[in-house]
């Protein structure tokens, strides 16, 4: 490769206030060539790639990346994604993630975009990086850049027997090179990608010594509780603080709306928030977990036509209609860390702490609250406690941020349980309605699928109908970005979480598929292979299958098994399950899950299991029990004993097959698993009892009253 | 009622003046600084809190600081010796029975004390002692997993 030209700066040009913090050495920067070198490279993400990497002058390579690690095993598999290409350990890589002073420009750790979207960048940087730190090794040791081989972060010229480390080609330098257009490994090539890295986070995480926002603090911090209404939409009429201000160490604030109690510690803060007398005008708002349902589908909102094809009139001459309407609740995030902020304002900077899931979104919301710049404005997130997409949100930041400006010392909020529920935004409730018909022979021959308020992603048919149309509401989308009630269509916020409205839409036509497979008297299997040409779904299906050992049969067959398949982003799924129902009780056990998953190159397949077994388990929880209940605006489900998340005792035995397609680059891992959740349990119970759940969560109650009408 | 109260924490004789109605979780975090334990849901059901008094598993947001004058108090920061990981730790890093990590200290606290009572459980023993431990993540099974191999680890002790 031709060299461009070599030039040494005093300062390199980065504008990141503590980068020298980091200690001296290489920054290597990039001009990225064509986009196309990175392949799925995207237009959100900085194209400044020498942000990403610095190599020290003791050989740790520092990698900088605006994504968070929240239990999903990011910071090692970012780290492998830039040990395979720059060639070295990825026991060498620091990762330094989600602090808006140091890291570039992120979106956000959501979407399953990690490995899909930031990977390639981090691959292609890396890659970039290696061919400048050869290019410098060959003048080094005089070498051609051909003879020279790479390991472990050292060149080695085999034909003079000389080495090089990085380190030493680096040290005490800031070097700016710029080269070409550079190759980046195939996939089939990986050494480090495909490999079940040791999690970085093991050790830190099992003695105690992880820090989570909470865990910080500050000389002369102070702790917030903010009092709160009793319901959505209720107004405070009056309030008397008189009591709470005399609790000693305890100062009462308000900023408009918003009234805090301010202690020493956390519990003498919550203890004096408890004597603020208020009284609230009741929410106008009437609906309740019942009456949602008719009033999402009577909401008058834009629809769109998302996919369409051949004719529905056509196909509803080919077959009997037969129509039937699928429901899914509010549900909840329930991360076992609540909302935490900890902020510190001095000399007109504000530096946060926070458990978020969008550390510049953070930035940016919190700089337009106090007025600051966002340059002045840092945000440093520490381990994260669980997110699942509840933490996309500002809200905790922003109050803690006002409060801080308020009382002039360092602040932490630490929402309270119920205030984590109350203002969770929730994934918001569904209703899909699906118009089908098919021939004598089973074959399908119209497919109508409406989603309301459960958004598009993955709603259009996978399976081969000659007459299908799909519509769907954008807002959903929309509420999913700014995590508001979309368009007021909801009596609260809503938002993300972990494949929101897909696990609805893929309750709903895997639920309709098994039915259909039923009224024609074929193995459910058997059925959707016969409407599929998708090698890739066809794969996972056959691999869940092999696992689990299917034997073909008609349903209901007695014997509790399911199987539903899904699709979203570029992540197939397939599973099947085992349960046992309870008829006197309703209660569902399920003894066994099969999920297979192909999401082209798995990263860390260790990690990707972890996951898989993540989504399973949680998706037992939106599945079985995890509904959100509310009343005239009033959230009902305020801990986990009136939101019942799955449990030691919920576990089935749980076996995961990866499909490592090497065809493909890693694709969305962290979500897509949990899509086929509701629908395989739902088939499951169906196949054991005959009864049919058209509704999630498909709790005893709901169970019981199935067994009535089938 | 302010007054001293005097405990022995992670083997260290410990006094300190404090409201003694205060729930001992936050005066281990905020008073003694240890932030190993977790607050969860503030009412003892979700285990991220789980603290060791003398022997047993409490739930430290809801056990007043009077409650434990004179006793022993082990939290997570106290469980490896001469930074060896205790076996329940390096069972939980084994099998990667954590994502987020938040609940772990609770989880491993709550394994700990079910060791102490019964050494070598049987898979269904582990899920009724753990069962009020919450894991948002789908950790659970890999815990399970981890426990059994640290009773091994452990030969009866812990």
């Amino acid at each position: 490769m031709k060299q461009d030209e070599t030039t040494v700066t005093a300062n390199g040009g980065v504008n990141r206030r503590d980068f020298l913090k980091l200690g001296t050495g290489l920054v290597v920067y990039f001009w990225a060539g064509p986009m196309d070198v990175f392949g799925q490279a995207p237009p959100a993400v900085s194209t400044d790639f020498n942000a990403y990497i610095q190599i020290g002058a003791n050989g740790r390579v520092t990698c900088m990346v605006g994504k968070i690690e929240m239990g999903q095993g990011l910071q090692t598999a970012l780290a492998q994604n830039l040990a395979e290409e720059l060639e070295v350990a990825v026991d060498s890589i620091d990762m330094i993630m989600g602090d808006t002073d140091l890291c570039p420009w992120d979106i956000g750790t959501f979407g399953s975009l990690a490995n899909r979207q930031l990977g390639p960048v981090l691959r292609g940087a890396a890659a970039e990086a290696r061919t400048v730190l050869l290019q410098m090794a060959s003048e080094r040791l005089h070498a051609p850049v051909e003879r020279l081989q790479v390991k472990d972060g050292v060149v080695t010229d085999p034909v003079q027997g000389k080495r090089v480390s990085y380190a030493e080609l680096v040290q005490g330098k800031r070097i700016e090179r710029k080269v070409g257009k550079v190759a980046v490994k195939s996939t089939t090539d990986y050494k480090v990608m495909g490999t079940s890295a040791r999690r970085k986070d093991a050790i830190e995480k099992v003695t105690g010594k992880a820090k989570y926002t909470a865990d910080f603090v500050l000389p002369g911090m102070v702790f917030a509780r903010i009092l709160r209404p009793p319901a959505h939409g209720a107004t405070l009429k009056s309030v008397d603080t008189s009591a709470a201000e005399k609790v000693p160490n305890v100062q009462v604030v308000k900023d408009g709306n918003l009234i805090a109690v301010i202690g020493n510690r956390p519990d003498i803060a919550d203890k004096a928030l408890g004597l603020i007398k208020a009284q609230f005008e009741p929410s106008p708002n009437k609906l309740d977990n019942k009456s949602i349902f008719d009033h999402l589908v009577a909401a008058k909102v834009e629809t769109k036509v998302v996919a369409e094809k051949g004719s529905l009139a056509e196909g509803e001459k080919l077959g009997e209609v037969f129509e039937q309407t699928y429901l899914h609740s509010y549900g909840a995030h329930a991360h076992m860390e609540t909302h935490s902020t900890l902020v510190k304002i001095e000399g007109g900077k504000a530096t946060l702490w926070a458990s978020t899931q969008r550390p510049f979104g953070v930035r940016d919301a919190v700089a337009q609250a106090l007025g600051f710049t966002p340059q002045n404005v840092r945000v440093i997130t520490p381990y994260v406690g669980g997110g699942f997409g509840g933490k996309n949100y500002t809200q905790n930041a922003v109050e803690a941020a006002r409060l801080a400006k308020l009382v002039g010392k360092p602040l932490q909020l630490v929402w309270d349980r119920s205030e984590d529920f109350m203002y969770d935004r929730f994934r918001p409730a569904g209703v899909v309605k699906i118009r089908s018909a098919m021939t004598k022979e089973g074959q399908l021959a119209l497919w109508d699928f409406t989603v309301y308020a459960a958004g598009d992603w993955g709603s259009p048919t996978f399976y081969d109908v000659p007459n299908n149309r799909t519509v769907a509401a954008p807002i959903a989308e929309l509420a999913w970005r700014r995590g508001d009630n979309a368009g007021g269509v909801h009596p609260f916020n809503v938002g993300a979480w972990r494949m929101p409205g897909t696990n609805t839409i893929s309750f709903a036509r895997e639920s309709h598929m098994d039915i259909l497979a039923s009224k024609a008297g074929i193995d459910p299997l058997e059925f959707r292979l016969k409407h599929l040409s998708d090698k890739r779904m066809r794969g996972v299906l056959e691999a869940a299958a092999k696992q689990f050992g299917w034997q073909p049969g008609k349903t209901p067959s007695g014997r509790g098994v399911g199987v539903s398949c899904g699709l979203i982003y570029g992540t197939y799924v397939a599973s099947m399950a085992q349960v046992e129902v309870d008829k006197n009780t309703g209660a569902v056990q399920v003894k066994r899950v099969v999920t297979a998953v192909d999401p082209g190159t798995v990263v860390n397949p260790e990690g990707a299991r972890q996951q898989v077994e993540g989504c399973i388990t949680m998706g037992l929880g939106y599945a079985l029990s995890e509904e959100v209940l509310f009343k005239d605006g009033e959230v009902l489900a305020r801990n986990f004993d009136s939101y019942e998340i799955p449990r030691f005792s919920t576990m089935p035995k749980m076996e995961v097959v990866l499909v490592d397609n090497r065809q493909f680059p890693p694709d969305g891992m962290g979500e897509p698993p949990i899509i086929t959740m509701g629908s395989v349990i739902a088939n499951a119970i169906h196949d054991a009892t005959g009864a049919r759940l058209l509704q999630l969560p498909m709790t005893p109650d709901r169970v019981k009253a199935a067994l009535k009408r089938s | 009622m302010e007054r001293s109260i005097a405990f022995i924490l992670n083997g260290k004789p410990t006094r300190i003046k404090v409201d003694d109605e205060r729930m001992l979780l936050w005066v281990l975090r905020y008073d003694l600084g240890l932030t190993g334990a977790k607050f969860g849901c503030g009412t003892a059901i979700c285990g991220a809190c789980t603290v060791i008094v003398d022997n047993q598993a409490v739930r430290s947001c809801s056990v007043p600081v009077k409650e434990i004058a004179g006793k022993k108090i082990l939290t997570i920061e106290g469980l490896s010796k001469d930074g060896h990981l205790h076996p329940i730790q390096e069972a939980f890093v084994n099998h990667n029975a954590f994502q987020c990590g938040y609940c772990t200290p609770g989880m491993i606290m709550s394994a700990y004390a079910l060791l102490l009572q019964t050494p070598r459980p049987a898979a269904a023993d582990i899920v009724r002692h753990m069962d009020g431990n919450l894991c948002r993540c789908g950790a659970q099974v890999r815990i399970v997993e981890a426990i059994q191999d640290a009773a091994v680890a452990m030969k009866g002790r812990a």
